[in-house]
C-alpha cells in the first residue's frame, strides 16, 4: 500500500481547485498597467510577393499607436531553429530565413505581414482593415511531391529547392536492407499517409511583452511548455538580449501537446514593441489565428517495406518518408520525422535491418512541427499498420506474428542506433488481451453481424522514446541545445519546502506528482512541500516540458536535489544529536541513530540551518537549499499493447468505437490516477486523428478546415469508456526513481489499433480493402466499401 | 465585431418599419448571424430583435395543424410539439447543441435557408405554410436555393404551419465537425401522400425527391425506394464527402426514416 500522498497513491490534482474554480491564472488573465493592443494582419494567400505596404491610413485611425512591418526589424534575427540535420550526401540541411514579419514574400495564409499597436483591440482591428496591402499572387507549392519536382514553385527564392534534406538512416544499411528485402520470402508493402493535425489546446496562445526602462529589463508573458528556453532563443537569437535582462513567465497554460514548445514570431514581436513603444504589448490569439498560425503536426507520406522469411521472421525493413516542414522551419521541425522517428523502426521487433528515409520538403503551409508522440506516432502507425498487413497476407494471427518477432532480452540494442534498457512486450499483450476480452470477440461480432454491422478487433504494439535526452548524444544528433533538466530543492526554516523545477505544467498535474516524490523521499506531508514552475526568474536553467520528460528528466533532478538536501540535513542532525553521520537514518520525517530511540524531528533540523546557534559552523554551511542538473543516461523506452475494438456501418461507412483497451508499461508509476487521465487523453487524440480530424489545404493553398466548422475535434460521444493498466511496469533501469513517462502513449499506440480495427472489420465482412488512409470518416470508409465491391465483381 | 445598433420592437409592425431603415438586418436569435459578424464577415449598422415580440413566440396545435411563431426557439418547439407532432419536435430537438436550441429560432433558421439546416426539411417535408407579415407562401414556393428564400426585403417570417401528418421521422447523417447534416431526410406520410424532403445534400439546398415521394406513395416500405437512383449533379462535394455519396445517403438516409416508421 503505497503511504497518502507519496508514491504510487492516487493523490487528487491539488491544481484542479484553482482551475475548475476559474481561479487558474492564464497569461490572457495578466493585464499590465497601461498595455496596449497588437493585431496581426496575416496572409490570406498561399504565396506571393508583397509589392507595397502602406501604413498611413492605418496609422492615421483613432488609438493607433504605430503599424510595425519588416522594415522595423532590419537587424532583428529571424526565429531560430533548435536541430540542424545533414544530409545523406553530408550537407547540412536547407535552412530558409524565418522572419518575424514577412519580408518581400508571403509563404503561407497565416504568414504575419504587419501588426496594427493601438489601445483597444477593437482599435487595432479596426486599423488593420485600413492598411493597404499590395499582394502579387504567386503559384504555391503545397502537394509534397509536386514541390519536388522541377519547376515547382519555389517557396525560398535563395534555396536551391524545396528540399530541406534527404536524410538517410542508418545508411550504412542501406545496400543490406536493399539485398534483405530482395532475397525474403514475404514482402508487405504499404503506402499510407499521415494526416496532418491542428493541436487545438483549449487556450490559444497569448503573449504580452513588458519592458522597464529604468532598469533596462523585458518580461514576458507567454503560453509556453518551456519558458526558459524561449529565453535562451528569444534572447540570444532574435533580439540580442541578455537572459539577465529578459524574463519569461509562462504561469498556468491551458495545454500544450508540442505546439507551445516552439517560439513563434509573436513572442519576440511584443517583446521587440513593448521596448519600441514604452509600453507594454499584449497579443492574444483567436481561434482562427490558432489554425493558421500554431505550428501543425504531423504530416507524412510514406511507403513501408516489411521482408520475412518462409518462418515469418522479420528479416528486413525501409520505409521512404515525404515529411512536411511547411514554409519555415519551426524550432524542433527537422528532428521529428529524423530521429525522433527513424530511431523509433525497429518497434518491439527485433528486425535486424532496417533503413530509414526522409525528404523533408518546404510547402506553402503553415510550419510544421511536434505534436503529441512527435516522430513516433509516425513510426508506430506505419510499423504496426504494415505488421497487420502482413499477418493478413500471410494468413497468421496478427497477435502471433507480432510475438513471434517480439525482442524479449534486455538491454537490446536496435538497428537504428537506440538501446531499450527494459520491457516485456509479451506481458503487455498479455494483459491486452486479457482486459480485452479478445477471446470473447468472435461471439461479439456474430451479435454485431446479425444487426447488419461489421465488427472489427486491432491490435498495436508501441515502443517510445521518452525522457528526452541524453545531452550529449542530442548534440551528435545536431540538436543546438541540451536536454537536461533542472531542480532547487529550496527547505524553509519551519521545514515547509519549495521545489523549484525547469519542467513546466500546462495540464500533467507537476504540482501534485511531485510533491508526491519529495513526501515520500522526506517523510513530511505533501501539503508541506509546493512545486514553482514556469518563471526564469524563479526557476533554475531548465529545458521544459515534452517528450515525455518530466518526470523521467525534471523528477530526477528533483530527486538528485532532495539527496543533496537530505545528507546534508543528516549531517546536521548528526551534530544535533552528537552521532555519527553514517548513523542516522530519515524515515516519516524523523532523523534517527540507527539502533536507538533518539530522534530529532525534521522542522527541528530546518531550523537549526537557518538560526544555527548550536550548528558547527565551521563544518557545514548554515540553509538547506539545494540544486541538481539531471543529463540522463539514456532514452526512457515505455511500450504497450492497444486494443481497438470498432463496428462498422457498410451502408454507410461510419464507425463506431465501441471499446478501447490499453496495457502500458510506464515503469514506475507516482500517481495511478494522473497516469489514467494522460492515456485517456492520448487515446482520445489518437481516436481523433483515426477517426476525424484532418487539417486541410486545396491547391491554392488556402486552409480549407480552417474552423471547427470542417476540423472535427473528438467529444466524449466519439471515444468509449477506456480501459487502461499500468501494471505490466518494467522500471527503467537508469533513472532514480525506475519512470518511464506517460503523456505520449496514448497518442503514438492508439491511431494503428483503431485503423487496424477498421480493416478487420471491412475484412470480416468480406470487402478486400488493405488500406484506408487517415482520417476515417464515413464517406472514405464508404468509398472503401464500394471500391472493393467493384473490384470483385 | 464591428459596432452596431440593437433595437427591439415589441410588435411586428414596429419591426417591419424598423427594417425599411438601410442596412438594418433582422436578428431572430442570430445562431449564424452573430458568427459571422464576429468574422467581420457582415457587418450591418443596425439589429432589429424579433425576440422581443411576444405575438412571434408560440406553438399553437389546432385541429391538424401546428402553429409556430417565427421567433419561437427550437427547445419551445422539441418541448411543445412532442405529442402532436413528434417528427418535428425530434427534429427540433436535434439541432445543434443545447445553447443553440435555446437561442435559435424556427424563423431565423427559415429565412436564412442554410443548406444544411434542419429545420428547412422539416417545413418542405411537411408541405407547411410560411407567414410572413405580408403574406403567405408554401414551403414548395418559399426555398429557392442556398441562402436563398422567397422573402423580400425587409420580410418577416411571423409564423409557420405545419399540417400534422399520419407519421413523420427525421434521419441525420451528421458532418463530424460541425455536426451539421451532412445529409438528412425528413419523411412524412400524409393521406394525400408521402412527402420527403432532403437537407445538408444539395447545392440547391433543401429539395423534395419526388420519385421517392411517388414510389412511398404507392407502397410504403424500404424497398420501394431500393432500386431508385438519387442525381448526383447538384450534390454538393467538399471535405466530408462526395456529391456520389452524399446522393448515396439520400437514400440510405430516406430508407432508415421509412423502416422506422413501418
Amino acid at each position: 500500500m503505497p503511504k497518502d500522498g507519496g508514491i504510487g497513491d492516487s493523490t487528487r490534482r491539488r491544481e484542479d481547485i484553482r482551475f475548475l474554480t476559474g481561479a487558474g491564472r492564464y497569461s490572457d488573465d495578466i493585464n499590465v498597467h497601461g498595455q496596449t493592443y497588437a493585431h496581426f494582419v496575416r496572409s490570406d494567400v498561399a504565396h506571393g510577393r508583397i509589392r507595397s505596404i502602406d501604413v498611413a491610413g492605418a496609422e492615421a485611425m483613432p488609438g493607433v499607436l504605430k503599424v510595425f512591418t519588416s522594415k522595423d526589424f532590419e537587424g532583428a534575427g529571424g526565429v531560430p531553429c533548435g536541430w540542424l540535420i545533414t544530409s545523406r550526401d553530408g550537407t547540412p540541411m536547407q535552412e530558409p530565413k524565418h522572419p518575424i514579419l514577412a519580408e518581400g514574400k508571403v509563404r503561407h495564409v497565416g504568414d504575419p505581414i504587419a501588426v496594427v499597436v493601438a489601445e483597444t483591440k477593437a482599435q487595432a482591428r479596426d486599423a488593420a482593415d485600413a492598411l493597404e496591402i499590395d499582394i502579387e499572387m504567386l503559384d504555391a507549392a503545397c502537394d509534397m511531391k509536386a514541390a519536388l519536382e522541377d519547376g515547382a514553385p519555389r517557396v525560398h527564392d535563395d534555396l536551391s529547392s524545396n528540399l530541406c534534406y534527404d536524410w538517410g538512416f542508418v545508411e550504412d544499411n542501406r545496400e543490406a536492407v536493399d539485398e534483405a528485402i530482395k532475397a525474403a520470402a514475404h514482402v508487405t508493402t504499404l503506402e499510407l499517409v499521415n494526416n496532418r493535425l491542428v493541436a487545438n489546446p483549449m487556450e490559444p496562445r497569448v503573449a504580452i511583452g513588458e519592458y522597464n526602462p529604468a532598469t533596462d529589463e523585458h518580461t514576458l508573458y507567454t503560453t509556453s511548455q518551456n519558458p526558459h528556453v524561449i529565453r535562451l532563443l528569444m534572447g540570444a537569437f532574435v533580439l540580442n538580449i541578455p537572459e539577465h535582462k529578459l524574463r519569461v513567465v509562462a504561469p498556468d497554460v491551458g495545454g500544450g501537446f508540442g505546439t507551445k514548445i516552439f517560439h513563434y514570431a509573436e513572442e519576440a514581436f511584443v517583446t521587440f514593441a513593448a521596448k519600441a513603444l514604452r509600453r507594454p504589448v499584449k497579443w492574444t490569439s483567436s481561434r482562427s489565428e490558432a489554425f493558421m498560425s500554431d505550428a501543425h503536426g504531423r504530416d507524412h507520406v510514406t511507403k513501408i517495406e516489411l521482408a520475412l522469411d518462409a518462418d515469418n521472421n522479420f528479416t528486413a525493413l525501409r520505409t521512404t518518408t515525404l515529411a512536411n516542414m511547411g514554409a519555415y522551419l519551426s524550432t524542433f521541425a527537422p528532428s521529428v520525422p529524423t530521429w525522433l522517428h527513424g530511431t523509433l523502426m525497429a518497434g518491439n521487433y527485433k528486425t535486424p535491418l532496417i533503413y530509414v528515409n526522409v525528404k523533408a520538403v518546404f510547402t506553402n503551409t503553415v510550419p510544421v512541427d511536434a505534436y503529441r508522440g512527435a516522430g513516433r506516432p509516425e513510426a508506430t502507425f506505419q510499423l504496426e499498420r504494415v505488421v497487420d498487413k502482413a499477418a493478413r497476407e500471410l494468413g497468421v494471427s496478427p497477435v502471433e506474428l507480432r510475438r513471434q518477432n517480439f525482442i524479449t532480452a534486455f538491454p537490446y540494442a536496435t538497428p537504428v542506433a537506440v538501446e531499450y534498457d527494459t520491457g516485456n512486450y509479451h506481458a503487455t499483450m498479455d494483459k491486452l488481451l486479457e482486459l480485452s476480452d479478445y477471446s470473447g470477440f468472435e461471439t461479439r461480432a456474430t451479435d454485431s453481424k446479425s444487426r447488419g454491422k461489421l465488427r472489427g478487433f486491432g491490435i498495436a504494439h508501441y515502443i517510445e522514446a521518452c525522457g528526452i535526452a541524453p545531452s550529449n548524444l542530442v548534440g551528435q544528433l545536431g540538436a543546438r541545445a541540451g536536454l537536461y533538466e533542472s531542480a532547487t530543492v529550496r527547505v524553509n526554516a519551519t521545514g515547509s519546502i519549495s521545489v523549484m523545477t525547469g519542467s513546466h505544467s500546462h495540464g500533467q498535474g507537476h504540482e501534485t506528482t511531485f510533491a508526491q516524490v519529495i513526501s515520500e523521499m522526506i517523510g513530511i506531508d505533501a501539503s508541506q512541500v509546493d512545486i514553482v514552475h514556469g518563471d526564469t526568474a524563479r526557476t533554475p536553467m531548465g529545458m521544459g516540458t515534452y517528450g515525455s520528460r518530466s518526470i523521467a528528466v525534471g523528477g530526477s533532478a528533483m530527486v538528485r536535489a532532495a539527496e543533496k538536501v537530505i545528507a546534508k540535513a543528516k549531517r546536521i542532525a548528526a551534530h544535533l544529536m552528537e552521532a555519527s553521520e553514517g548513523d542516522i537514518e530519515l524515515k516519516d520525517g524523523q532523523f534517527t541513530i540507527a539502533g536507538t530511540d533518539k530522534s530529532v524531528a525534521w522542522g527541528d533540523v530546518t531550523l537549526a540551518a537557518y538560526v544555527p546557534h548550536n550548528y558547527p559552523l565551521e563544518e557545514i554551511e548554515p540553509g538547506l537549499e539545494e540544486t541538481a542538473f539531471y543529463d540522463p543516461a539514456n532514452f526512457t523506452y515505455p511500450s504497450g499493447g492497444y486494443g481497438c475494438e470498432v463496428e462498422v456501418d457498410p451502408e454507410t461507412g461510419h464507425v463506431k468505437v465501441l471499446a478501447f483497451t490499453a496495457a502500458d508499461d510506464f515503469g514506475n508509476v507516482i500517481n495511478p490516477m494522473i497516469v489514467d487521465g494522460q492515456v485517456h487523453g492520448g487515446v482520445a487524440q489518437g481516436i481523433g486523428q483515426a477517426m476525424m480530424e484532418n487539417c486541410a489545404y486545396d491547391a491554392e493553398g488556402q486552409l480549407i478546415s480552417a474552423s471547427y466548422m470542417d476540423y472535427a475535434m473528438p467529444r466524449a460521444g466519439d471515444v468509449p469508456m477506456f480501459t487502461v493498466d499500468a501494471s505490466c511496469a518494467t522500471p527503467c533501469t537508469h533513472n532514480p526513481l525506475g519512470v518511464k513517462g506517460c503523456g505520449e502513449a496514448g497518442a503514438i499506440g492508439s491511431p494503428p489499433a483503431v485503423v487496424n480495427a477498421v480493416i478487420d472489420a471491412l475484412q470480416r465482412g468480406g470487402y478486400d480493402v488493405g488500406h484506408i488512409d487517415m482520417p476515417l470518416i464515413p464517406s472514405r470508409v464508404w468509398q472503401a466499401i464500394q471500391d472493393a465491391t467493384a473490384a470483385k465483381r | 465585431m464591428h459596432n452596431f445598433e440593437l433595437v427591439k420592437p415589441t410588435s411586428i409592425e414596429d419591426a417591419v418599419a424598423a427594417l425599411k431603415e438601410e442596412e438594418a438586418q433582422p436578428y431572430s436569435g442570430g445562431q449564424t448571424l452573430l458568427p459571422t459578424m464576429k468574422a467581420r464577415l457582415a457587418a450591418p449598422t443596425k439589429l432589429v430583435s424579433l425576440l422581443g415580440i411576444d405575438e412571434l413566440r408560440y406553438v399553437r396545435i389546432e385541429g391538424d395543424q401546428v402553429h409556430v411563431g417565427g421567433a419561437t426557439t427550437h427547445a419551445t418547439v422539441a418541448r411543445e410539439t412532442k405529442e402532436a407532432y413528434p417528427g418535428l419536435a425530434s427534429l427540433a430537438a436535434r439541432i445543434g447543441d443545447p445553447a443553440v436550441r435555446n437561442r435559435g429560432t424556427i424563423g431565423g433558421s427559415l429565412a436564412n435557408n442554410d443548406p444544411s439546416a434542419c429545420y428547412p426539411a422539416a417545413a418542405l417535408g411537411s408541405g407547411a405554410t410560411i407567414k410572413t407579415d405580408r403574406r403567405e407562401i408554401a414551403a414548395d414556393d418559399f426555398f429557392e436555393g442556398m441562402f436563398m428564400t422567397a422573402l423580400e426585403e425587409g420580410e418577416i417570417v411571423t409564423g409557420v404551419t405545419f399540417p400534422i401528418p399520419q407519421a413523420a421521422r427525421y434521419e441525420k447523417f451528421i458532418q463530424p465537425a460541425s455536426r451539421f447534416p451532412l445529409t438528412a431526410v425528413f419523411v412524412a406520410k400524409y393521406d394525400a401522400g408521402v412527402r420527403v424532403a432532403v437537407t445538408g445534400a444539395s447545392e440547391l439546398g433543401v429539395f423534395r425527391w419526388t420519385e421517392a415521394e411517388e414510389a412511398l406513395s404507392k407502397t410504403f416500405s424500404a424497398d420501394a425506394v431500393k432500386d431508385l437512383k438519387v442525381d448526383d449533379a447538384d450534390m454538393i462535394s467538399d471535405l466530408h464527402g462526395s456529391g456520389a455519396y452524399r446522393a448515396h445517403l439520400t437514400k440510405v438516409m430516406t430508407a432508415r426514416a421509412v423502416t422506422a416508421l413501418s
